[in-house]
């Protein structure tokens, strides 16, 4: 049996200690907002906050998770910066099939609780990791942008 | 009789945790329509259907086109799609799939626009799949909208109709000194006013009007068509993680699911071991799965499954199975050697598609020769959500819940399957997270269903893991298109002659002819509307040797990378501006029937209602290079490049900026597109989808592909099937949307257009830039100078 603080509750999982925290999520607690894309760390749609850090739930044992504060997507909302991302996601229509979405918003959020006025490379970076299958790239871009309150392109 | 819209209800748990608290409750959307309809409905289900047959408008002798051609056609019916609580709730179905194109959003908004409805005051409700009862559901095709603009428009003003005629009975008035807006119906003699949810019941009762007694709405007085201010219908459920999609149903006590399926397409299995497979903790039970015999059609491949407790303990238990595989037929399919072959078959004649004049002699004669191969391979379609299905059978019922494209199929194969009637198949559709047309294929369905029936029914969630979904998907096809044509003095082709060799999506669905069909031919090729006198087009022959199936825009990726870029060969071998040089080549003006160019299939819709119009063509033209201000001096390693594409009756062209460094890195600055789709109904969700087009174009010329290798697919996941990213997608998109000349001209695809022509434009930008032609998919590092 593992604990868990996941949203701000201690939750009981009884699950192998080795069990990625992303299956733990969907199907143990069954917070389905945190997806699955590929299972190895390669796109981004299991992203969640592990202690304020971005962090691949595909990959990380929930036995990696004991202890620290798991945020997803389902109270992100609850943080004000993360409030703001998503405010800015359905202000300029961003999600097409909307699937990835929950893994960018965290990515997103992370980044601007860490540098809250990112350049074009700051976003690039943070959100190279994301893969969007419906293209929606440059809307995320601008949504940042828009959260950070940034009104001049930087470069 | 109160009936909910879909007749049925669904017992989810579904795990609210919108206060960070965790706790079990029954949110399903359609309990709340239950609700709703134990409170008051105007719907009844048992009306008849309105017939169908009366329909004209799209259909031009007996031959039918458009909605009327598809399986099960068109409902208009208003109690099939509307119905109104007594709180003024207006619950609005949507029988087509959403899978990011915002089909939830636009058609019913198409609805609540004729209805008058307040947008805010409007639930939507997923169809059921049941094309009897909502005409028909295969989301593919870039029809949704163009098929069913004018039934919903139909439903929404019969619905307001209705409302209006109770309000005149209630106030014994005659109904033309009422009015319907927004949510209410007035009659301004008299100042009354009432709500539609107080109308709900007496409208209810009254019959449904005749078609052709509807008042539809002028342009001016739309609402929301047109205006493109309506917010995503899901947009809030999908920033905030409540969004569910096929991979995220939840039912009690459900069983999870993965299958090991022949790696080899026609392989079978030879023997197994699942003795460590079932030690794994949580494993339930190991289930044989049958493979079918060709043609593959949407039958499971057979393999074995693994059941158990969760998903992750499901795939350990797949990777601790010993399974022993029979190649079969494919065994030995190999990319490489499979180029080589389609080549081959390129240089040599084939089957004759479309002749006009002379060609040999005008090669013969011509002043100069150009030719050119171009090979684009296969691509899979990669939806961020795999394929994913749930169900559970329970007295003879089966009902299961899939991210589908294909509703009204899955029903019909799960009942074959099943060996039920399709009455006792209930057809539950999800939100896709990304289809891409291979969620229009249900193989994943019926194996679900298969599992839930081995497993006596219980619920069991199938899903499939990246790796699945890139080693057993409906594959793009792969093709060699070879081109010659002959020029004159001036540069101008005077033949045209073009080989398209690429195994076709037919030999999915019977013995392999191994020619394309018209209607893969009818993508690009056979239908080039360019004014050359000596013209001919073959079809050599290619055997497949993999599911081939739909993916985005499908054949016209190929076919548009091939004369797109070979126009600009052209240009260049002339001498002239690639812009002009098309113009010309499309020549002047006119509205072409493409019967008469060998297209029998246009898309399936009216030739008359649909002819190549070459204005148009040439009016994307003219807009996207003046938006992209073409002709304009780049520094050295930047370069914009050309292309223009009319698919799915819709016309687009592109310009691609392109920079290209010292060392060989591309980056894409910019692209400006143009697109005449005809009157757009959601030009935000437009807007939106040819962004998307854009970007999964860019993904595919610089980065898709999968190979083959003894037979398996190479790629295993996102590492060795890559997708375009941030970093590298283009930084800037504009989208330049053409005003329809008339509000009547017939609608056109949106889905799909947008991306054939991102290819070709791309490689001649990079061809401006740097004098280096790509002739082969992906771009890679082929521009890598090291």
């Amino acid at each position: 049996m593992t604990t868990l603080t996941i949203n701000g509750k201690p939750i009981n999982i009884d699950l192998p200690a080795d069990t990625p925290l992303l299956w733990a999520l969907r199907d143990f607690v069954g917070l389905t907002g945190t997806k699955f894309g590929c299972g190895i760390a390669l796109c981004g749609a299991c992203k969640v906050h592990l202690d304020g850090v971005p962090t691949l739930s595909c990959v990380t044992p929930i036995s990696a998770a004991v202890g620290k504060n798991i945020v997803t997507i389902e109270a992100i909302g609850q943080d004000e910066t993360g409030k703001k991302v998503q405010d800015a996601w359905m202000s300029l229509g961003v999600p097409q099939c909307g699937y990835c979405q929950s893994g960018q918003i965290m990515a997103a959020t992370a980044l601007l609780k860490q540098i809250p006025k990112p350049t074009d490379a700051d976003i690039d970076k943070a959100m190279s990791g994301n893969i969007c299958r419906c293209g929606t790239y440059c809307r995320i871009r601008a949504a940042i942008k828009q959260a950070a309150g940034i009104t001049e392109v930087t470069v | 009789m109160k009936k909910s819209l879909n007749d049925s209800e669904v017992s989810t748990d579904s795990l609210n945790a919108d206060d960070g608290s965790l706790q079990i409750a029954n949110v399903s959307r359609r309990a709340f329509i239950k609700e709703l309809a134990l409170t008051g409905f105007v719907l009844v289900a048992g009306f008849p259907l309105l017939s169908r047959a009366e329909e004209t408008a799209v259909s031009s002798g007996p031959q039918k086109y458009g909605a009327d051609a598809m399986p099960h056609g068109w409902v208009d019916n208003p109690l099939v799609f509307v119905a109104i609580a007594t709180d003024g709730t207006v619950t609005i179905i949507c029988h087509r799939s959403e899978m990011g194109q915002g089909v939830r959003t636009s058609l019913p908004m198409v609805v609540a626009d004729e209805l008058e409805a307040d947008w805010q005051r409007v639930h939507v409700e997923q169809a059921l799949g049941d094309e009897v009862r909502y005409g028909n559901q295969d989301t593919d095709g870039s029809r949704s909208m163009r098929h069913f603009f004018m039934p919903m428009r139909r439903v929404g003003a019969a619905a307001r109709s209705m409302l209006e005629a109770a309000a005149a009975a209630q106030w014994q008035v005659p109904v033309q000194e009422v009015t319907a807006k927004q949510h209410q119906i007035f009659h301004p003699a008299s100042g009354r006013v009432l709500d539609y949810g107080q109308l709900a019941e007496a409208a209810a009762k009254l019959p449904v009007p005749d078609r052709e007694t509807l008042h539809l709405k002028k342009q001016e007085d739309f609402r929301y068509i047109g205006k493109g201010q309506v917010g995503i219908y899901d947009g809030q459920d999908m920033v905030t993680g409540r969004a569910q999609y096929g991979i995220d149903t939840r039912l009690k006590d459900m069983f999870y699911a993965v299958i090991a399926r022949p790696p080899v397409f026609g392989g079978k299995l030879l023997s197994y071991d699942a003795n460590e497979a079932l030690k794994v903790p949580g494993v339930i039970k190991v289930i044989e799965l049958k493979s079918s015999p060709p043609p593959a059609d949407y039958n499971p491949l057979g393999g074995i499954a693994v059941i158990a407790r969760n998903t992750w303990a499901a795939i350990q238990g797949r990777n601790a199975l010993k399974i022993e595989w029979e190649k079969g037929p494919h065994g030995s399919y190999d990319s490489v050697a499979y180029k080589a072959e389609l080549e081959a078959a390129a240089r040599k004649p084939g089957k004759v598609v479309r002749t006009e004049g002379d060609v040999d002699a005008a090669l013969q004669s011509a002043v100069k020769r150009v030719e050119a191969e171009y090979y684009a391979p296969h691509l899979a379609q990669a939806p961020m959500e795999p394929p994913a299905a749930t169900a559970q059978i329970i007295d003879g019922k089966c009902e299961v819940w899939a991210c589908t494209q294909a509703p009204q199929v899955s029903r019909e194969r799960v009942a074959k399957w099943l060996k039920l009637t399709e009455d006792n198949v209930t057809v539950h559709v999800t939100l896709l997270g990304g289809g891409f047309g291979r969620k229009s294929k249900p193989d994943y369905v019926i194996e679900a269903a298969l599992l839930s029936q081995a497993m006596d029914g219980k619920q069991v969630k199938l899903t499939w893991t990246r790796e699945d979904d890139l080693h057993h998907s409906y594959l793009h096809t792969v093709s060699v298109e070879r081109l010659e044509a002959g020029l004159d003095l001036q540069g101008k082709p005077v033949a045209w002659l073009h080989r398209t060799v690429a195994p076709s999506i037919s030999s999915t669905f019977g013995p392999d002819s191994k020619h394309q069909m018209p209607m893969e031919l009818s993508m690009g090729v056979i239908n080039v509307p360019f004014a050359i006198a000596n013209l001919r087009i073959e079809n050599p022959e290619a055997e497949a040797h993999t599911r081939i199936g739909w993916f985005r825009s499908v054949s016209n990726i190929p076919h548009a990378f091939a004369i797109q870029s070979f126009v600009a060969e052209l240009a260049a071998a002339a001498g002239r501006d690639p812009k002009d040089y098309l113009l010309d080549l499309i020549g002047p003006p006119r509205r072409i029937d493409p019967r008469t160019l060998g297209d029998t299939w246009n898309q399936g819709e009216s030739p008359v209602l649909y002819p190549v119009d070459t204005g148009r063509l040439r009016r994307v033209i003219e807009t996207v290079t003046d938006a992209a201000n073409w002709g304009s001096k780049l520094s050295k390693g930047r370069g914009l490049g050309l292309a223009a594409h009319y698919s799915f009756v819709t016309y687009v062209a592109v310009v691609v900026e392109v920079a290209v460094s010292e060392d060989g890195k591309l980056s894409i600055p910019r692209i400006d597109v143009a697109v005449d789709c005809g009157p757009q109904v959601n030009p935000e969700r437009i807007r939106s989808q040819i962004e998307g087009a854009c970007i999964m174009g860019v993904s595919l010329a610089t980065l898709g592909e999968i190979s083959f290798k003894d037979g398996a697919v190479m790629q295993d996941n996102f590492h060795a099937y890559q997708l375009t990213r941030m970093d590298d997608a283009p930084r800037e998109i504009r989208v330049h949307l053409l005003p329809a000349a008339e509000f009547d001209t017939p609608l056109g695809g949106v889905g799909e257009p947008g991306v054939p022509p991102i290819a070709p434009a791309l490689c001649n930008a990079i061809f401006a830039a740097t004098g280096q032609r790509i002739r082969q998919l992906p771009i890679r590092d082929q521009l890598r100078k090291d």
